[in-house]
């Protein structure tokens, strides 16, 4: 019923392969998360510029960002653009995919967060002299950033795992990427993925570790 | 100089000020009081621009607030303001919330917004206070922190609008302690507020309002011991 031989010497072999791919993955993950919030940040200004157009424009980026699956994004990216004749590697498709998603779905957390810090304090710093603009950098963000940095660990998570669907554009320098690609040299399939599983796992556990470590730093009061 | 007049404003359907015409010279330190939705805490925050009026005009030192060509950013940083909810800045330490300001608006250098800051706490008493979160202290020590933070922009008006309605009894005290001193400095203030005990001390005049209208205004003594308007004796009853 069962005569599969498992073969782990084989498969642990091509670890430092996947070690590296690993560490593509990390990259995309954290590269993705900068331009997502920085991205984000914007879409909230946008939001609460009282202009309908960069609100239209905020609002259908975090509609489609949040009710498309993530795959489909990445694929627009590359074959979709590729149709208008913007060529991009598959790097910078899964790179850029993974940043649109990020964005929307921090838009909406920061959206929230915004409704948690008192009207009051904006009125506040206005009092002091502030514009708009210093008032919501020096006073709102910083705030909003700290009762989203939750959500934000977990958005650094997904964009971690989300990295695997660089598959559909061939991508195959990422962890999963070189996975699959030892996978059709060896056809040690169960070891290999089994492998990835445990090295996205563990990638995972030191983000939300590290995140917890962070934010007891930053958040003392 | 504070100049007011003729200063109308609603909200929606209901006028809250109807009218107010009123001065208040360098120096003197005028307190308001009244009941509850008299107009006396949205006069304050017309004077500094915060809410817009709908007729009239207030002038600061001949700068009128609402004119569209005010640069409003540049005139609250003479007109101070602290609230009955004393909004300190969470995430700032009290050293860092009334540094913010200086650093940011008048461009300070750091060193200068710190000894600013510091100077600034060591006068409303808290010294001892600089690298704490607002949120770990009293209720009455961050609204000496907010008092500080406006102090730190060297404003030339102070507007206190009911700093101590939202404190302990046994923290007014220190915050009226406060105001007191600041009277005694020369500060030009405008004191929204319930106290009456410290209205009749500090104030050069008290402005009774009532629904929408300044009903009278006098020097303490007069307003205190002698009041015209039958809602002003009505309302020191009340409250006596």
């Amino acid at each position: 019923m069962f005569n599969y031989n498992f073969r782990w010497n084989q498969a642990l072999n091509s670890l430092p392969q996947m070690l590296e791919g690993a560490l593509v993955t990390i990259e995309i993950a954290l590269l993705s998360m900068l331009i997502g919030i920085s991205v984000a940040i914007l879409l909230t200004v946008f939001r609460l510029s009282g202009s309908r157009i960069l609100n239209a424009v905020a609002t259908t980026w975090v509609e489609i960002a949040r009710n498309t699956p993530a795959l489909f994004q990445i694929y627009m990216v590359h074959f979709g653009l590729g149709g208008f004749g913007i060529h991009l590697s598959p790097y910078l498709s899964l790179l850029i995919g993974i940043a649109f998603n990020n964005a929307g779905y921090l838009a909406e957390n920061f959206r929230g967060a915004l409704k948690a810090i008192p009207e009051t304090q904006t009125r506040a710093a206005r009092s002091l002299g502030m514009s708009a603009g210093k008032a919501f950098r020096h006073v709102v963000m910083p705030q909003m950033l700290r009762i989203s940095f939750l959500p934000m660990t977990n958005q650094m998570v997904w964009a971690i795992l989300m990295t695997s669907l660089g598959a559909v554009v061939a991508m195959n320098t990422d962890l999963y990427g070189v996975t699959s690609e030892l996978n059709a040299r060896t056809f040690r399939t169960f070891e290999l993925f089994a492998i990835a599983a445990v090295i996205f796992y563990l990638i995972t556990k030191a983000i939300t570790l590290s995140a917890r470590l962070l934010a007891a730093r930053l958040f003392r009061y | 100089m504070i100049e007011i007049q003729n200063v109308r404003k609603s909200f929606g359907s209901l006028e809250v000020l109807k009218g107010i015409d009123l001065t208040v010279a360098k120096g003197e330190v005028l307190t308001i009081i009244g009941g509850s939705g008299s107009g006396k805490s949205t006069l304050l925050t017309c004077i500094n621009g915060l809410e817009p009026i709908d007729s009239g005009k207030i002038l600061v030192d001949g700068t009128e607030v609402h004119a569209k060509s005010t640069d409003l950013n540049k005139l609250r940083q003479k007109i101070g303001i602290v609230f009955q909810q004393w909004n300190a800045f969470p995430h700032l330490t009290v050293l860092e919330n009334v540094m913010l300001a200086p650093r940011k608006v008048l461009g300070m250098a750091k060193a200068d917004a710190e000894a600013m800051a510091v100077k600034q706490l060591t006068h409303v008493g808290l010294a001892d206070k600089l690298n704490v979160y607002p949120t770990r202290m009293s209720g009455g020590q961050q609204q000496r922190m907010a008092i500080a933070r406006a102090l730190a922009m060297s404003p030339d008006y102070m507007l206190f609008d009911e700093v101590t309605s939202a404190l302990d009894p046994q923290l007014v005290g220190e915050v009226l302690d406060t105001l007191r001193m600041l009277a005694s400095e020369g500060m030009t203030m405008i004191c929204v507020t319930h106290e009456m005990k410290f209205a009749r001390e500090v104030s050069d005049r008290v402005a009774f309002f009532h629904k929408g209208v300044m009903a009278e205004i006098a020097p303490p003594a007069e307003l205190f011991g002698a009041p015209k308007d039958a809602d002003l004796q009505k309302f020191l009853a009340a409250t006596h």
